[in-house]
C-alpha cells in the first residue's frame, strides 16, 4: 500500500503550518482544509475544471490521492472507506461528464446516510448557464440525493463552506454533501484563515432525546411478553454497538438486525435471531409479526424490510429510535417516538434498563425457533454452491475479515452465511441495491483499514461494472480479495423470472464474460479460479497468502436460489422456504 | 382532503425555491399554490405553501422540510385563524356596451378596473381564494381572455408568531 506522509515531518506541525494565515490560491484552500478536516485519503479523477485544483496536488504529499479509472471507482471507493472508518469519504470529479458520474454513488451514499464530501469542478462562473463545455448544473441534478449542496460563488466563501460541508456531512442523520467549485474559484486567490466553527441557523439536529418518552420504552418494556429489537445502521453510524449490547443484555429482548445493521450485535448470541425481511431468517419474520413490543433502534423500516406493509408487525406496540425525526412514523405509525442520536438514547437507556420479566417464554420459543430453522441450503459434491464458498470464507477468516458486496444473491448469501461479530465490517448497498458498489468500495474499505483483510464478494454481473479499478488495486498495491461467485446469469433477476415470472428468462444470460482470471492478469493482478470444493479450498487459501491484490473466481451452480424469500406485496411470515429446509 | 396553508421560512440561498419544490414533487405532496418574497429579516425568504393531505401527510412535509439546512422554520399557518390573501388580473372581453354590467360585479367585489383597452378591460382583485373564485364565476360569461393569479399569502392574526 502507498504509505502516507512520507516524509517526516509530525502531524501537529503539518496542522500548524497549514492553519497559518496566508494569502493562496483556491486550489490550495480546499487541499489545506482537507487536511485540516484529517483527510487522509482522497479518490479522484481529473479534467479540464478542475486543472488548478490538480495543479495543487502536483507534488502534494500531506494526504494521499487515488486516481481511480472511473469516477464510479472514485465514489464508492469514497463511500467505503466511510463506512468501513467512520470517517467522511471525500472524492474529486471534473464538471459535466466527471460530475455526473458521480450520480450513481453519491445516490448510494444518500440512501444508506453514508457521509461524503464530493467536490466537482464547474466551468467558470462567468460561463455558467451557457451550456458551455463540459457544463452541468451539477447542484440541480444532484439535489434529491445530498443531504445539502453548494456551489461556491466567491473564493472567499470557501473555508466556510467546506468546514460546514464536514460538519453537515458526518452530523444528524449524515449524508453526502456536494461542493461544486467553478473553475475561476479554484483559480482566485485570497487570504486562508482556517475556519473551526460553525453556525449554521436552523440546523440542529437533535441528538439528546425526551427523556418522557425513553421512560414510556422502559415502562414498555416491563409489561412486554413479546419484544423484540430491530437495530439497523443507524446503531453502527452513530457508533453505538457497544450500548446496544448493553442494552440487550440489561433488557434480555432478542434482537434481530437489519441488513445494514449486520455487525451492530454479535451473531453468535443466543438472543441473535439474524436479519428479518425478504431474505431474513425465517425466525426473525415470525417474531416480528408475534411480537407484542417492536423497539425500532436506527432503522427505517424500509420495504425489503417490513413486506407488506398493512400487515407489518400488526400485534406489536411500536418504538422508534432515530436522529431523523422524518422517518418517524414514514412508513409505520408509532406508538412511542425517540427523537435522538442512537448511542444517548441508549445511554440513557441503559441507566434504567431492566429485564423483560415477563418474556421467558418468548425468549425460549425464539432460540428453539432459531435451531429449527437456520439459514440453510442442499450442498453438493459435483457443483460447487454459493453458499459453500460464503461459508468457507467465514471459517478460514474466523470472520474477522472486512466484507464488501455488490448486490444480487451473492449479496443475500454474503448476508446470510458470513457472520458478523464487529461493527464496520460489512459494506453492501442496501438502499439503493447498486451493481458496481462491491469492489470499489473494498478499495476504499481497505485504503481505510490497511492492517486488515478486506474481501469483497460480486457476481459475474456486478464486476463488470467497475473491473476497470483493477488497474488501481495493481499500482497502489492494495490487497484486496475480490471474490466472485460466478452464476454465468444475472442471477437475481433469474431467480425472480423463475419463481415470479414463471421460468420466463429474459437477457439474464452472462455469456460473453471474460475469462475473469486472464482479466485480471490483464491488469497485474493475481487471479484464481476454482469449480469444485477441492480447488476451492486451495486456491482460496493461497489467494490469502498471497500479499497483494487477488481475484478468485468460484464457477457455481446456476440454479441456485437465494430462500427463504417473500415475494413483494406479501407479509414477511409468508416466506418460501424453497428447497432450503 | 384538507387544505393546509403553511409558511416556510428560508435562508434567501440560490435554489431555495427548488429545493423545497422539488422536495414536494418527489415525495408525492401536492402544491396547490406557493408564493415566495422577501420576510421581516434580511436575508430570509417567506414561502407560503398551500397543500392538501391528511394530518399525517402535514407532519411528513413539515418534517421533510427541516430536514432541509436552509429550511429555518416551518410553521402551519392554518391551524390558527389567518389572513390569507391571493391577487388576480383578469382581462375580460368588454365591448363598450357591456362595460357598466362589469363595472357592477368589479364594485360588488371590491375589486378595481386597472386598464381598459378598446375591446376589454383588465379587473384587478384581492382576497381570499374563494372570493376570488366567484369572481372569475362571474366574469366567465362575458369571455375571459386572459387570467394571472399569484398563489396565496398568509400571516396569522393577531399577535401570535
Ligand atoms: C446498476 C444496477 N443495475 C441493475 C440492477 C438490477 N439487478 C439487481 S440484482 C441483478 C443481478 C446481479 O447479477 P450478478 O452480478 O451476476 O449477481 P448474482 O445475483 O448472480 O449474484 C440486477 C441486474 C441493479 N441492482 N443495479
Amino acid at each position: 500500500m502507498v504509505t502516507q506522509n512520507a516524509t517526516l515531518k509530525s502531524k501537529e506541525e503539518l496542522m500548524e503550518k497549514l492553519r497559518q494565515p496566508e494569502v493562496i490560491t483556491g486550489s490550495e484552500i480546499l487541499l489545506r482544509s482537507l487536511v485540516l478536516e484529517g483527510v487522509d485519503c482522497v479518490f479522484g479523477y481529473p479534467g479540464g475544471a478542475v486543472l488548478y485544483i490538480y495543479d495543487a496536488m502536483h507534488g502534494f504529499s500531506d494526504f494521499n490521492h487515488v486516481l481511480t479509472r472511473h469516477e464510479q471507482g472514485a465514489i464508492h471507493a469514497a463511500d467505503g472507506y466511510a463506512r468501513a472508518s467512520g470517517k467522511v469519504g471525500v472524492c474529486i470529479a471534473t464538471s459535466g461528464p466527471g460530475a455526473t458520474n458521480l450520480v450513481t454513488g453519491i445516490a448510494t451514499a444518500y440512501m444508506d446516510s453514508v457521509p461524503l464530501v464530493v467536490i466537482t469542478g464547474n466551468v467558470i462562473s462567468s460561463l455558467i448557464g451557457t451550456d458551455a463545455f463540459q457544463e452541468a448544473d451539477i447542484t440541480g441534478i444532484t439535489m434529491p440525493i445530498t443531504k445539502h449542496s453548494y456551489l461556491v460563488r466567491d473564493v472567499e466563501d470557501l473555508p466556510r463552506i467546506i468546514h460546514e460541508a464536514f460538519h453537515i456531512a458526518n452530523t444528524g442523520r449524515k449524508g453526502p454533501v456536494l461542493i461544486d467549485i467553478p473553475k475561476d474559484v479554484s483559480a482566485n486567490k485570497t487570504l486562508f484563515k482556517p475556519v473551526t466553527e460553525v453556525s449554521i441557523r436552523g440546523y440542529n439536529p437533535t441528538v439528546s432525546p425526551n427523556k418522557l418518552q425513553v421512560d414510556k420504552m422502559i415502562k414498555a418494556i416491563a409489561e412486554a411478553e413479546r419484544p423484540l429489537i430491530l437495530a439497523g445502521g443507524g446503531v453502527i453510524y452513530s457508533g453505538a454497538h457497544e450500548e446496544l449490547h448493553e442494552f440487550v443484555k440489561k433488557t434480555d429482548i432478542p434482537i434481530t438486525t437489519t441488513l445494514l445493521g449486520l455487525g451492530a450485535f454479535p451473531s453468535g448470541d443466543d438472543l441473535f435471531l439474524g436479519m428479518p425481511g425478504m431474505h431474513g431468517t425465517y425466525t426473525a419474520n415470525k417474531s416480528i409479526q408475534k411480537a407484542d413490543l417492536l423497539i425500532n433502534i436506527g432503522a427505517r423500516f424500509d420495504d425489503r424490510v417490513t413486506g407488506k406493509l398493512s400487515g407489518f408487525a400488526p400485534h406489536a406496540k411500536i418504538i422508534h429510535i432515530d436522529i431523523d425525526p422524518a422517518e418517524i412514523g414514514k412508513n409505520v405509525p408509532t406508538d412511542i417516538p425517540i427523537v435522538g442520536d442512537v448511542k444517548t438514547v441508549l445511554q440513557i437507556a441503559n441507566l434504567q434498563a431492566k429485564r423483560a420479566e415477563k418474556a421467558d417464554a418468548w425468549r425460549a420459543e425464539l432460540l428453539a425457533s432459531k435451531a429449527q430453522y437456520p439459514f440453510s441450503y442442499k450442498d453438493s459434491e459435483d457443483e460447487l454452491k454459493p453458499q459453500w464458498v460464503v461459508e468457507m470464507l467465514h471459517e478460514t477468516t474466523n470472520g474477522d475479515a472486512i466484507v464488501t458486496t455488490d448486490v444480487g444473491q451473492h449479496q443475500m448469501w454474503a448476508a446470510q452465511f458470513y457472520k458478523f461479530n464487529k461493527p464496520r465490517s460489512w459494506v453492501t448497498s442496501g438502499g439503493l441495491g447498486t451493481m458496481g458498489f462491491g469492489f470499489p468500495s473494498a478499495i476504499g474499505a481497505q485504503m481505510a483499514n490497511p492492517d486488515r483483510l478486506v474481501i469483497s464478494i460480486n457476481g459475474d454481473g456486478g464486476m463488470q461494472m467497475c473491473a476497470q479499478e483493477l488497474a488501481i488495486c495493481a499500482i497502489n498495491n492494495i490487497p484486496v480479495k475480490v471474490v466472485i461467485l460466478n452464476n454465468q446469469v444475472l442471477g437475481m433477476v433469474r431467480q425472480w423470472q423463475e419463481l415470479i415470472y414463471d421460468n420466463r428468462y429474459s437477457h439474464i444470460d452472462l455469456s460473453g464474460s471474460p475469462d475473469f482470471v486472464k482479466l485480471s492478469e490483464a491488469y497485474g493482478v493475481k487471479g484464481f479460479r476454482a469449480t469444485n470444493k477441492e480447488e476451492a479450498k486451495a486456491v482460496w487459501e493461497e489467494a490469502l497468502r498471497h500479499p497483494g491484490p487477488a481475484v478468485v473466481e468460484f464457477v457455481v451452480r446456476k440454479e441456485e436460489n437465494v430462500y427463504p424469500m417473500v415475494a413483494q406485496g406479501s407479509t414477511i411470515d409468508e416466506m418460501i422456504m424453497g428447497d432450503a429446509e | 382532503m384538507i387544505k393546509h396553508t403553511i409558511a416556510v421560512i428560508v435562508n434567501d440561498q440560490p435554489g431555495v425555491l427548488q429545493r423545497v419544490s422539488g422536495l414536494f414533487g418527489r415525495r408525492g405532496f401536492n402544491i396547490e399554490s406557493i408564493t415566495v418574497g422577501t420576510s421581516e429579516e434580511v436575508g430570509l425568504s417567506r414561502m407560503v405553501i398551500v397543500t392538501t393531505g391528511d394530518e399525517q401527510t402535514l407532519e411528513q412535509i413539515t418534517k421533510q422540510l427541516y430536514k432541509l439546512i436552509d429550511v429555518i422554520k416551518v410553521i402551519h399557518l392554518s391551524s390558527n385563524p389567518i389572513v390569507a390573501r391571493e391577487l388576480a388580473l383578469i382581462k375580460v372581453s368588454a365591448e363598450p356596451a357591456a362595460r357598466p354590467e362589469i363595472f357592477g360585479v368589479v364594485e360588488t367585489f371590491r375589486a378595481a378596473v386597472v386598464d381598459i383597452g378598446t375591446h376589454s378591460v383588465m379587473v384587478q382583485v384581492v382576497g381570499d381564494t374563494e372570493k376570488i373564485d366567484a369572481m372569475v364565476e362571474l366574469l366567465k360569461p362575458y369571455g375571459i381572455r386572459e387570467l394571472s393569479r399569484t398563489g396565496v399569502t398568509a400571516l396569522n392574526r393577531g399577535n401570535s408568531r
